[in-house]
């Protein structure tokens, strides 16, 4: 019967939309931490980017190591999804991106590419897919800490300074704001020497020297680009995640509304019938 | 700032401290160095040890407050003193008894010579565990 089937559909599509809610509402807390994590770690990259960029000028000799670009033969390519999904467009946005640059791969040649999957999610999608990975970190949690971003950045390094790969670039989703996210792109290695510092009329004391400090400087700069990275791509996955339920919830509202006037329109008109049918029966016994 | 600087300890996950200090010591690479007023610009490479620190009004002779760094750099510009590490954790803040274990576990991994253990990291970390030992010490 009708009736009973749209019943049990609104109740479903009820439930469904307590879960969406408490996922958004989950999102919503959560975001809230992911970005102020963000915030407190922006202090900290840009004072070491404008160490670094003072350090970087008006310097002769041989640069750092990971300063120096060199011909690209073998490009790594990293890439930041998460590890679950319902968030909307997130983890597609950046697979799309990676995909994009295979593609072009394929087309136009270029160096090779090596895949580094960051997130369970990238990672599934091109293994299905018959690709290979040169490294991969899974499960950093919902709060990746520092430790965690360092010991993918000296992975990294070593892969540089190993020459296995000759620039690692990193694909990951900027935070603009909770409503926002946009895939970006980022040369991690070789480090471009940060530009726009003001320059500085003090004149430096470098202990021990102003090699060894540059030395000491590059990674811990790489370091902290690793964990801004991750800590964006979080929030971003948050702020989508929240959107995406927060649209989830709407729908299903929409829907339970549907079926309720359909629900009512049923019994209305079964109301209707009976009615109808009872004035008959009356009327034949008259 | 009539009497001192601003000290400042900045860690990627949160800032640490923010204060009007009289006095700063640091242990820089080749060494513990002491920062005043009216110190050059300077930068500084750190290793893992104690920043100790006097607060402004405090005495000139007055004890020092301490906290545990894991290296990073130091900044000084303009009175205005700058620590940047990787971790930092003020004396009170520091868990002892964790401190120990990784202290401990970082000896035993130092003295079993097993194939595959990583000794620089290993020292590293008996360093940090030590650094964090020191400064929460009374």
């Amino acid at each position: 019967m009708a009736m009973l089937d749209i019943r049990r559909r609104i109740r479903a599509v009820t439930s469904i939309q307590q879960v969406t809610r408490a996922m958004e509402l989950v999102a919503a807390t959560k975001l809230r931490r992911a970005q102020d994590r963000v915030f407190a770690a922006r202090p900290y990259a840009l004072k070491l980017r404008e160490v670094l960029s003072r350090l970087a000028q008006g310097r002769t000799g041989a640069p750092h190591p990971l300063l120096r670009p060199r011909p690209v033969q073998r490009r790594a390519v990293a890439f930041v999804t998460g590890d679950r999904g319902l968030c909307g467009s997130y983890n597609t946005n950046v697979i799309k991106r990676v995909q994009a640059e295979l593609d072009a791969l394929a087309a136009a040649g270029g160096p090779e590419l090596a895949l580094i999957p960051i997130g369970r999610r990238g990672r599934e999608h091109f293994r299905r897919r018959g690709h290979d990975f040169l490294e991969e970190f899974l499960g950093l949690g919902e709060e990746p800490g520092f430790h965690q971003a360092r010991g993918i950045a000296r992975v990294l390094i070593r892969l540089y300074q190993e020459g296995r790969v000759d620039e690692v670039r990193f694909v990951f989703t900027e935070f603009v704001s909770a409503l926002t996210q946009r895939p970006g792109e980022l040369v991690l290695l070789p480090v471009a020497p940060p530009e726009g510092g003001r320059p500085s009329f003090l004149d430096y004391i470098y202990e021990p020297s102003p090699e060894a400090v540059l030395e000491a400087l590059v990674p811990a700069y790489v370091e902290v680009q690793v964990f801004l990275i991750l800590l964006e791509s979080k929030a971003s996955e948050h702020g989508a995640r929240m959107t995406a339920m927060g649209n989830a919830t709407d729908n299903a509202e929409e829907m339970i509304q549907d079926l309720t006037l359909e629900y009512n329109r049923e019994r209305q008109a079964s109301i209707t019938k009976e009615i109808s049918e009872i004035v008959r029966g009356a009327e034949a016994l008259k | 700032m009539a009497e001192g600087m601003v000290l400042e300890v900045l860690t990627p996950e949160r800032s640490v401290l923010r204060e009007e200090v009289r006095s700063v010591v640091v242990p820089g690479a080749c060494g513990y160095l002491g920062v005043l007023r009216r110190h050059a610009p300077m930068v500084v490479k750190l290793r893992a040890g104690v920043v100790k620190y006097r607060p402004a009004g405090r005495e000139a002779g007055g004890p020092f407050e301490r906290l545990a760094v894991s290296g990073g750099f130091l900044e000084v510009s303009q009175d205005r003193v700058l620590v940047l590490a990787p971790a930092a954790e003020l004396a009170k803040d520091i868990d002892v008894m964790r401190a120990r274990a990784a202290r401990d576990r970082a000896r035993a991994r130092l003295r079993s010579r097993e194939a595959g253990i990583d000794t620089a990291r290993a020292q590293a970390a008996l360093e940090r565990a030590l650094a964090r030992l020191l400064a929460a010490r009374e």
